[in-house]
Parts: structure tokens; C-alpha cells; sequence
């Protein structure tokens, strides 16, 4: 099990612990399973044994509009968006009177002569997306190039984490934003201050969950490796790296939904061009639908970059990938 | 350091005396005691345990869950450190007075309960890790070494699977032949078949006799089934529950090699009933204490 | 071989001695470059990049002292760990059954689960705007936009605590003849409280970090007329702060920020573990 949008996963030690006893198995799971060992099997016997991870992807895909969820996710997303529509425009809630209503917003988004000045036609769009999309990549790049080594020392080496583990947890319970007036004194110019709030927040989910990964690899795994000869960076280099990829992913997942939303945060206080400063300016230039918009592309922008994160992730660990489709181990 | 009235059979001969010892992949554990924590706080595992694992032949040890056996295994494979007493591995002192813990190698390979197989590469991968890693072959020798020796055993086609892949029976023997790459002294076997249903353990206690008929290597096998002990061991030795102690050693004297006809002999039901009444002693005392699975 | 001998890494040995000291060695180096770099233009000549301009530690703990002594402060604080409880409970309040709800009835997890998942990327603070429209009051649209913050997290955790919980006690419980009801109450319950304790660790370090976000939006930001000054909170103090000048204060706003934060979920984690006893490691 995953640990969604957490930074911190102190608790996590126990947590999945908790989850070990417990044995996951989603019971809802046990007849796709019956199905995937049946078709897997069959498929076994056409290829001769080996079943391309492509053809794993498109079986389940197959089967997952063969079940009821399309259709319920269908009627989810009517109801809101019809929920939408009705308050503001047809049954005119007084609570929703200044909201932009579902036809505003869309034909806003869709037109090629934007009232405000936002729509998917428009270039300022996609400028402000390309001047966000940049800072979370630089932001996320150094996050990650610190903070998985650092996470990876602290933990494999037990004297490492005495000496910077404190210094690191001193300085996390202070919140990403409260660190921008500080920042901006720090750092001049307006993009820096940003990035490192971005940088900071991405920062610390990585290398905490890098560290929780290393701690949780199996200590077999590290004595079976000493046994057949490996030293000491030998272990570290085929053991504790690839042992700790799936939470290292994990924590890059939970890492960029952090970042954005510090790099919101930020571009609300102080920045220039970007999303979260489209969202604050059209409210007040009392453009509304087009903060509508923003938070739409926004929502968008964040799934994209989780979503390949995770494909990045499912691709570099091809074992779990194809374990897990075969319905986990037996 | 009295051994004989342990023994039904011919005591071994001390070390460094006789041309047996010196065979590769004897081991001899002389007065072990460990105690884990502190001395009025501490819980003691082993209690002054002294037995012999002949080279080149299958020593089983019985008892009940944590009594201490795992320790000794961790002890010899150089992942715990003694209290006090001292492991020799052929006549060489492997921990002891003055180096309490051994440095874990390739000449005692360790296979796991649950599996040690690294499920992030592939199982040929994995069966080549030791000779790569100890960087006495390259890539593609140790890759055809590993093929051969997998065909060997009976697991051809497998190679380019993940351990995640195959079933837990065959990921099983995919890690002795790993751990038989590297042509260790000894293989220490850490109740490996504990997780398998019984048919599948009776195919790997032929798989197991069968790679030992091979290589001959000398294998130190802890279990709590009396059935998988006396069928597999040349030796075996009961321990009591915790802190352990050798209660009982055997000779097997039943032929090699076996097949599973040789449950409903005579001679291994003798056995049985020559051994089942300590072992249940013991079990009971277990289960009296309250013993927990760590 | 050090690591490889003494692991798992055991929390309990912390306290035993050299963890504390080799910590409390690295705090104090810490602490003793902060206070050179941060007094570089004084001592060197010419000041070091970034460090320099921040406030010395020692100038910083004096700021601290005198604050703690001013009322206003305090009133500061209790703004903002009101508003966070607001959110907090708010969250629990309805992220708990609807993540149950989810968890048990795979109709209402497929009908709503697809728009939660489509929500949850957007920031809690791009809410902020539409949040004001919407309600009627600033407090209220900030409570808004905090009860986001931890509300996801809750429910996510929910519903992976819900599915994670083994079929088997299920069997068990019905083959003893329980009713539905039952199975809900001793079952379902108590299996998801450990993940609804991490959630709520989880969400409310979120949730502080939004109210700060919110108050520095609504009484600063470059846009400023986010509908008047909101009413102080810390987050407001540290914004005031710095278009104020006083750097001390600003780092002052922040470590208490930070002990806050760390309190509340220190103060969380241990309820949850009175709460669930039989998770404790023996």
C-alpha cells in the first residue's frame, strides 16, 4: 500500500508493519485474479512461457471497461458537473451567485476570442503553464538529485543519520510558505525565492522516503549479499538502490504533488507569469471563470506529472510491474 | 566439555586428531553461549551448546520455535557474535575468545526462510551475484556457469524471470543453486522448506538430496519437523527448547541415496519413535513458556 | 560493518547515549555556522551569500524571549491553531465516513472516487479565490480551504486502511453470526483507526501549512486585496514581519510556527497510539 500525500513518514514504520500482519489482499481483487491466472496461463502456453508486460497492460485494460467502472465514473463526474450547472444557471442558489457557471467556464476555456484573455487558443495560456511546468522541474530535479543520496546515506549509514538526521528534522516542521519572507531576504530576484520554497518542500518528502525505503528493505536480502561476497558499496549498489526504488517513487509521487502545492503558494505571494498568479490576478480583476481555468489546468498539470512519475517508476521496476499484474505472489 | 553421553554412536574425534575433521566443511561448536542484552536483564538463546557437523555430509537440527537455533546458524554464517565458546570451521577458528563475531563469506552460504532471492533481478542474475561480485569471473562466465548449473537442477527456461514470477517452491531451489555457485564450504539452511505446503516440501526434499548427491557439499539444516529432519540427515541433533542445548545427537544410518520410499521403512519408523518422544518433551515445554515466532 | 551488524536501526538505542550526543553535537555545529555566516559582514569584511542576510541565532532567541511576553503574540497563535483544529476537525468530520462509505460500497467508490482523484491534484491554496466568492465570510473561506488540505489525505488513507483490512476477519466475524451493523462496529472500525491516525498525522502538518499559506495570502501577497486584512495568525505576523523590516522577527515567527506544527503532531501520534494499543510492538 501506498502512502498518499504524506511528507513524513515517521509513522510510516509502523504503519507498514501494521500493513504486514494484516496480509493486503483487496478481496474485490480475488476474481480478476482467477481471470489473470487463466488468461496468463493460456497466454503461456501460445508464447512459450514469457508474456510481454504490453500484453499484461492491454489485458487489463480490456477487462477494465469490461467492468462496471467507466459507466459509474461516468455517471460521478454527471452528477458534479450537472450538480454545477444547475446551482449557478438554472436554479440560481443564492450561495453560488457570483460563481462562474459550467457554460461560462467551458466556452471561455474553448474560444477563440476570450473574453479574459485565457482560453486553450490563446499563447499567454500556455506560456503561464511553460513558466510553472519550469520552476516545478528545476525545483523537483534538485530535490531529487539531493535529496535521494541524501536519503539513501542516511539510511545506510546509522552514524551518518546521528549526526544530520537531527539538523534535518529541526528544520522540517516549519511550513514551505512560512519560509518566503525569509526566502525573498535570502535570495534576491523573484524566481529564486519560489523555486526554493518549491525545492525545499519537494526536498524533504524525498529524502524522508527515501531514508523509510532503505530501513525497510529486508535485513536478508543485505546478509544473503554479504554471504555470496558482496562488499560493502557492492551492497549498496545492487541491494539497497534497486531495494528501495518503490518508495523512492512513492516519494517522488507525494514529492511533486508537494511541490505544486508550494509553488502555488509562492507564485500566489510573489511571482510573476505562472498559474498560481493567473488564479490570483483574475480574482482581482474580478475575472472569474478564468480562475476557474486555472484551477482546472492546474489539477491537469499535477495529474500529468504524478501520472508520469509513476510510469517512470513502473517502467525502471519491471519486477513489480509484472508481479503485481500476475496478481502478486503465490 | 563432555560429549559422550549425548551419543548413541561413535563420538567425533577431536579436532586437528583425525583425517575426518580436516575434510572441507567440517564445523565443530565448542561450549557456545550467547545471551542477548545484558547479563541480569538479558534473555540467553544459547546455553553451552557443543556439537560437531561432519564435513560432507547433512546435519539436521530439531527443536522447538525460537529456541535458539536460528542463533547458532546467524552465529556461524558471521551475523551474530558469541557470548562466550568458539565455532571452527575446518580446524580454522571461525569466532571465538577474542573475535566473537565471523565475517560473513561465500564459504558458508546462508538460505533463508523466507527467501532471499532479490526480487529486482531476474533469476539468472541472481544465481550469478556471488562470482560477479566476488569478481572472479566476468559477466558472461558467470551467466553460463548459472545456466548450466540451473539446467542442472532441473530449471531450465526460467532464467530470464523475476523471482516474483515463479512459485515459492522453485524460487526455493533457484537460491540453492545460487548459493551452490560459489562452491561453498558449507550451506547453512535456515528452516528454507518452513513456508511450503508438504507436497511441495517432499519434491524439495528430493531436490535438496538430489543437489547434494552432486556436489557433496556439507549442509547444516535447521527445522522443527521431525518427519523432514530424519529423512534428510545423516545427523541429527535435538536441541531443548530455549536456552537450547544439544538433548539428543543420532546417526542416521539409513542409506543413501533416499527416495521418499523410505518413509514407511522399518527402520524409519524406528527412528521416529526413538526420537518423537524428546522432541514432543520439548515442544511441550515450548509451548508451557510461551514461546513466540520472532 | 557497522550499519550491517546493528540492523534494524532501533528507535529505543536513541536514547541510550551516543545518538543523543553525536545529535546534539550536529545541532550546535549547526547553530555555530548560522551564527558565523549570519555575522559575516562583521567579522569578514564581506558578507556570505544567502546566510548572511539572515538574522544570527542569538539575535533570534532574544526576539523569541521578548515575544513570548507580549500578549499579541499569543493571540497569534491561538488565531492560527484555532483555524487549523477548525479545518482539522472539519476534515475528520466528513472525510472519515465518506472514505468509509468509498471503502465499503464499490458503487459509491466508482461513482465518486474518479472526481476525488480529479480534484485532489489541484492545490488547496488555487481553491482560495473561489473559496472567497463562494462564502460569505473570510474566516469561513479560509476554513474552506483548510478543511481541503487534510480532508484528501484523510480519505485516502481511509480507504486504503478499509481495503487493506484481511478478508479473513470478515469470514470470521459472519461465520460467529455477526450482523452487518456488527461487522461494521468491530471490524471495519477498529481496522481502519490505524490509518485514519495516519492520516490525521499526515493532514495536519498539510494543515498547518495552508492556514500559514492562507494568512500570509490574505493579509499580504502581491495582490493585497484579497478582502482585507483576515484577523492576524501567525502566518499574517510573519508577512507583517517582513514588510515591517524586523528579519528577527520573522525567524522567531517561523521556529514557533515550527514547534507548533511539531506539537500538535507529536500530540496526535500519541493519541493515536492510545487509541490503538494492539499495535504497539511488544
Amino acid at each position: 500500500m501506498i502512502a498518499r500525500d504524506s511528507p513524513e513518514p515517521d509513522w510510516a514504520r509502523g504503519y507498514y508493519r501494521a500493513q504486514n500482519k494484516l496480509k493486503i489482499k483487496s478481496h474485490a481483487m480475488s476474481e480478476t485474479e482467477l481471470t489473470h491466472s487463466r488468461v496468463i496461463a493460456s497466454a503461456r502456453e501460445n508464447t512459450g512461457g514469457h508474456v510481454s508486460t504490453l500484453a499484461l497492460t492491454t489485458h487489463r485494460v480490456l477487462q477494465w471497461l469490461q467492468s462496471p467502472r467507466p459507466y459509474l465514473m461516468f455517471i460521478g463526474f454527471s452528477l458534479f458537473l450537472g450538480f454545477w450547472y444547475l446551482a449557478v444557471e438554472v436554479w440560481k442558489l443564492p450561495r453560488f451567485a457570483e460563481m462562474p457557471g459550467l457554460t461560462a467556464v467551458v466556452s471561455e476555456w474553448l474560444s477563440k476570442n476570450p473574453t479574459y484573455g485565457l482560453s486553450i487558443f490563446m499563447e499567454e495560456y500556455y506560456l503561464h503553464i511553460w513558466v510553472s511546468t519550469r520552476r516545478i522541474a528545476i525545483a523537483f530535479f534538485l530535490a531529487t538529485a539531493i535529496g535521494v543520496p541524501l536519503g539513501l546515506f542516511l539510511g545506510w549509514s546509522r552514524r551518518f543519520k546521528q549526526y544530520v538526521f537531527p539538523v534535518f528534522e529541526l528544520l522540517r516542521p516549519v511550513p514551505p510558505l512560512a519560509w518566503v519572507p525569509l526566502a525573498i531576504v535570502m535570495f534576491h530576484g523573484s524566481e529564486t525565492p519560489v523555486i526554493f520554497l518549491t525545492f525545499l518542500a519537494s526536498f524533504y518528502a524525498t529524502a524522508l522516503n527515501t531514508m523509510l525505503g532503505v530501513e525497510s528493505i529486508d535485513v536478508s536480502y543485505i546478509r544473503a549479499a554479504s554471504c555470496l561476497g558482496a562488499k560493502r558499496w557492492q551492497v549498496f549498489r545492487h541491494i539497497i538502490v534497486p531495494g528501495a526504488l518503490p518508495f523512492i517513487f512513492t516519494g517522488l509521487q507525494i514529492s511533486v504533488g508537494v511541490a505544486w502545492f508550494s509553488l502555488v503558494a509562492g507564485e500566489m505571494v510573489s511571482g510573476q507569469y505562472g498559474l498560481g498568479y493567473v488564479i490570483n490576478t483574475s480574482y482581482t480583476m474580478v475575472r472569474y471563470p478564468t480562475i476557474i481555468i486555472g484551477m482546472v489546468t492546474l489539477g491537469i498539470v499535477g495529474y500529468v506529472t504524478s501520472a508520469a512519475i509513476r510510469l517512470l517508476g513502473d517502467y525502471m521496476m519491471q519486477w513489480r510491474t509484472r508481479e503485481l499484474a500476475l496478481g502478486g505472489d503465490r | 566439555m563432555s560429549t559422550q553421553p549425548l551419543y548413541t554412536r561413535a563420538p567425533m574425534p577431536i579436532a586437528g586428531t583425525s583425517t575426518q575433521a580436516n575434510r572441507e566443511g567440517g564445523v565443530r561448536i565448542i561450549d557456545v553461549v550467547k545471551m542477548y542484552g545484558t547479563q541480569d536483564t538479558g534473555v540467553l538463546a544459547v546455553d553451552h551448546c557443543t556439537f560437531d557437523v561432519p564435513a560432507g555430509e547433512i546435519t539436521v537440527v530439531v527443536g522447538p520455535s525460537g529456541c535458539g537455533k536460528t542463533t547458532l546458524l546467524n552465529a556461524i554464517a558471521g551475523f551474530h557474535s558469541l557470548s562466550s565458546g568458539s565455532i571452527y570451521l575446518d580446524n580454522e577458528m571461525l569466532c571465538g575468545p577474542g573475535k566473537l563475531k565471523a565475517e560473513p563469506g561465500p564459504d558458508r552460504i546462508v538460505v533463508f526462510q523466507n527467501g532471499a532471492l532479490f526480487p529486482w533481478k531476474t533469476n539468472i542474475e541472481n544465481v550469478a551475484f556471488g562470482p560477479i561480485m566476488q569478481g572472479y569471473m566476468t559477466r558472461k562466465e558467470a551467466f553460463e556457469k548459472a545456466r548450466g548449473m540451473m539446467a542442472d537442477a532441473g530449471l531450465h527456461g526460467i532464467e530470464s524471470n523475476f523471482p516474483g514470477e515463479i512459485s515459492s517452491g522453485v524460487r526455493r531451489r533457484v537460491e540453492i543453486v545460487r548459493a551452490l555457485m560459489t562452491d561453498p564450504k558449507i550451506l547453512l539452511l535456515d528452516e528454507p522448506y518452513r513456508a511450503l505446503d508438504s507436497l511441495t516440501k517432499s519434491v524439495m526434499h528430493e531436490a535438496l538430496l538430489e543437489i547434494f548427491y552432486k556436489n557433496r557439499v556439507t549442509i547444516f539444516f535447521i527445522t522443527h519437523d521431525l518427519e523432514e529432519a530424519i529423512f534428510l540427515g545423516h545427523r541429527l541433533v535435538i536441541m531443548t527448547t530455549r536456552p537450547c542445548k544439544p538433548k539428543k545427537i543420532l546417526d542416521i544410518d539409513i542409506p543413501h541415496p533416499r527416495d521418499y520410499s523410505v518413509l514407511t521403512t522399518k527402520r524409519f519408523r524406528e527412528f521416529m519413535e526413538e526420537t518423537a518422544a524428546a522432541v514432543h518433551e520439548e515442544a511441550t515445554k515450548a509451548f508451557a513458556a510461551g514461546e513466540k515466532e520472532r | 560493518m557497522g550499519a550491517l551488524s546493528k540492523w534494524p536501526f532501533k528507535v529505543t538505542s536513541f536514547i541510550a547515549g551516543e545518538d543523543l550526543w553525536r545529535g546534539i553535537v550536529a545541532i550546535a555545529v549547526f547553530l555555530f555556522f548560522w551564527e558565523i555566516g549570519s555575522r559575516s559582514e562583521a567579522l569578514f569584511g564581506f558578507a556570505f551569500p544567502w546566510v548572511g542576510q539572515v538574522p544570527a541565532p542569538s539575535a533570534v532567541l532574544k526576539e523569541i524571549y521578548r515575544l513570548i511576553q507580549e500578549p499579541s503574540f499569543w493571540h497569534s497563535a491561538y488565531l492560527s491553531t484555532f483555524r487549523v483544529l477548525e479545518g482539522f476537525f472539519a476534515a475528520m468530520l466528513v472525510g472519515i465516513p465518506l472514505g468509509l462509505a468509498m471503502a465499503v460500497s464499490r458503487t459509491f467508490y466508482g461513482i465518486t472516487f474518479p472526481v476525488f482523484e480529479v480534484l485532489r491534484p489541484i492545490p488547496p491554496l488555487a481553491w482560495v479565490p473561489a473559496a472567497i466568492i463562494f462564502w460569505p465570510t473570510q474566516e469561513l473561506s479560509i476554513a474552506f480551504v483548510t478543511f481541503l488540505g487534510a480532508f484528501f489525505t484523510i480519505v485516502i488513507n481511509v480507504i486504503g486502511g478499509a481495503q487493506s483490512i484481511d478478508v479473513r476477519y470478515f469470514q470470521a466475524a459472519r461465520s460467529m453470526g455477526s450482523s452487518t451493523f456488527d461487522i461494521f462496529r468491530r471490524i471495519i472500525l477498529p481496522g481502519v483507526l490505524p490509518s485514519i491516525v495516519v492520516g490525521a498525522t499526515v493532514g495536519i502538518g498539510i494543515t498547518w501549512a495552508v492556514v500559514v499559506a492562507a494568512e500570509m495570502i490574505s493579509g499580504g501577497g502581491s495582490a493585497g486585496s484579497m478582502g482585507g486584512a483576515a484577523g492576524g495568525g501567525l502566518g499574517f505576523f510573519i508577512w507583517n514581519s517582513y514588510v515591517g523590516g524586523s528579519y528577527t522577527q520573522i525567524v522567531a515567527g517561523m521556529i514557533s510556527i515550527g514547534i507548533a506544527g511539531y506539537m500538535s503532531s507529536a500530540i496526535l501520534r500519541k493519541i493515536g497510539e492510545w487509541m490503538t494499543p494492539w499495535l504497539a510492538e511488544s
